[in-house]
């Protein structure tokens, strides 16, 4: 298996705070890891220097590429899509506009018709409400719909910052039982960050553990969830 | 009945130049949360422009479109100059640049065209329109234009890719980046259509106040009323509220006793006034919700 993406001692600053303290992790071609860990371990940090949205150091490789120094909308040409934290819907569009928002970096517009009637097949209450502005989507559609935006961009790697905050506990089922069909149906690599570790660990195959700013447990997301000491200690079920 | 007739169809010719200023403002508010007090100068300084076309020799539609051009490259040539600088900036720092920018557009233009009233073409005639007294030419033509740019910016809003891509990137410039947008230039490409549409105001709305560089001093505070009265959030509503600005002023100055033209300026500024108090988020402006 081929690494796609390769963090080595990253370091990420909001002003004079340090948040990552050297953190360094990869992630397989075509798999799902998922990045665990409490409130302000930086999870979200994290992501967000992978997409240059925060100051940081060190290296980040994205197959065999650096991504440092390269601003946030050329990092997505590289087949990245982000998800962030709250969705970042674009709520007074239509769902529509926001499918084809995901695509504005392609040029082949069959291929952008083509997949956003993909999209609709994937999650069909997003083409029930096509026309509708998306800022009048409940919680749930609004992360499905977050999901497929992201989806148009035909990613290689999609990163995805806690899909399942806020949603009640039978949407997040749904939603990670996509997710993990997009992983296996479409290759596209998953790097979700999560607080709901127990679900996280039995959707991925690789899993993070970090703790203010550092990674701590590393490994198979199975032994992980096996292993109630760190269970226990750090993932807090 | 015909005077008021005659008054609703001439507040809507000048209407139709408070809506395209109203526009420019809030394309370049949605940008980047500012208003911008130097629209007017900048319109001003393009229809000089224009006018020099033409004492050149250059037919007036072909310096309408020069300017226009020029127009489009001279606002992003601000942004990237000026404003881009100043984005991060407290917003004192930006009204000083406004102020500033204000000063120096208004002085140049004195400096190099002096400040003599002088006569501007206009292209429709200012004979009675089909024979009719209630509009002239000129009046219809300024409606006609004005309605052409409006439709031709609702399709480019509405229908292309890059339209969407300057929509996405006003509502939620984050997100924007993160599908690709390089919402840098689509800030820079907002100031580049304001300053043309601004600049068909100033050319349209010359023949009537004639050019010097203070003739849009007026136009602007009604442009700013419009803005206000339709929200400032809202393209559509600072149409809008630029036709109904237009409609009011005259029919103000018409019907009510001792108001005539001395007193119209400040019914403009009481209007803002009054949106202001009333309904700050404007007829079809939504209301800023932040969650705490």
């Amino acid at each position: 298996m081929t690494t796609l993406l390769n963090v080595k001692d990253l370091r990420a600053y909001y002003g004079q705070v340090q948040a990552l303290h050297g953190l360094s992790f990869s992630l397989n071609e075509g798999s799902l890891t998922t990045l665990l860990g409490a409130n302000g371990a930086g999870k979200t940090t994290t992501l967000r220097a992978i997409c240059n949205m925060v100051r940081s150091t060190g290296g980040i490789e994205f197959d065999g590429k650096p991504l440092n120094n390269k601003s946030t909308e050329n990092i997505v040409r590289f087949g990245i899509a982000h998800v962030p934290q709250g969705r970042g819907t674009f709520t007074t569009m239509t769902v529509e506009e926001n499918l084809q928002l995901g695509a504005i970096t392609r040029k082949d517009n069959a291929g952008i018709i083509s997949d956003i009637e993909r999209m609709y097949a994937h999650f069909p209450v997003l083409k029930q409400r096509h026309t509708q502005q998306a800022g009048t989507l409940s919680g749930g559609e609004q992360q499905m719909l977050a999901v497929a935006r992201a989806l148009m961009l035909r990613p290689r790697l999609m990163l995805l910052d806690e899909p399942s905050f806020g949603l009640a506990p039978l949407v997040v089922r749904d939603l990670f039982g996509i997710l993990g069909k997009i992983n296996r149906e479409d290759k596209v690599s998953i790097l979700v960050v999560e607080q709901n570790a127990q679900l996280a660990l039995e959707l991925a195959d690789q899993a993070y553990v970090i703790e203010t700013g550092r990674i701590v447990m590393s490994g198979k997301a199975k032994d992980i969830a096996n292993n109630e000491e760190i269970r226990k200690s750090y993932l807090g079920y | 009945m015909e005077l008021f007739t005659n008054q609703v169809l001439a507040g809507i010719a000048t209407g139709a130049i408070y809506a395209c200023m109203a526009l420019a403002v809030v394309m370049i508010y949605q940008a980047i949360d500012h208003l911008n007090f130097a629209q007017g100068e900048m319109a001003m300084f393009a229809t000089f422009i224009s006018w020099q076309l033409m004492q050149w020799g250059v037919p007036y539609w072909g310096a309408f479109v020069i300017t226009l051009a020029l127009s489009f490259v001279g606002g992003i040539a601000i942004e990237r100059i000026l404003f881009k600088p100043l984005a991060k900036a407290p917003v004192l720092t930006n009204v000083a640049g406004f102020i500033a920018l204000f000063a120096i557009i208004n002085s140049s233009a004195g400096l190099i065209w002096d400040f003599t009233i002088k006569q501007y073409p206009t292209p429709f005639g200012s004979a009675p329109l089909l024979g009719s007294q209630l509009i002239s030419t000129h009046q219809a033509g300024m409606i006609g234009v004005t309605v052409l740019l409006l439709l031709g910016l609702y399709f480019f809003f509405q229908y292309t890719r890059i339209g969407l891509a300057m929509r996405a990137a006003a509502s939620v410039p984050e997100s924007a980046r993160l599908v690709g947008i390089n919402t840098s230039w689509m800030v820079a490409l907002g100031w580049g259509m304001a300053t043309a549409i601004g600049s068909i105001a100033g050319m349209l709305v010359a023949p009537v106040v004639f050019l010097e560089p203070n003739m849009m001093g007026g136009v602007l505070i009604y442009g700013f009323a419009a803005a206000v009265l339709g929200g400032l959030s809202s393209p559509l509503g600072a149409v809008t509220g630029g036709f109904l600005v237009g409609i009011f002023e005259n029919l103000v100055g018409t019907y009510i006793p001792g108001v005539g033209n001395e007193l119209k300026l400040p019914i403009a500024l009481a209007l803002i006034i009054s949106v202001l108090v009333v309904k700050p988020a404007g007829l079809f402006g939504r209301p800023i919700v932040k969650r705490v």
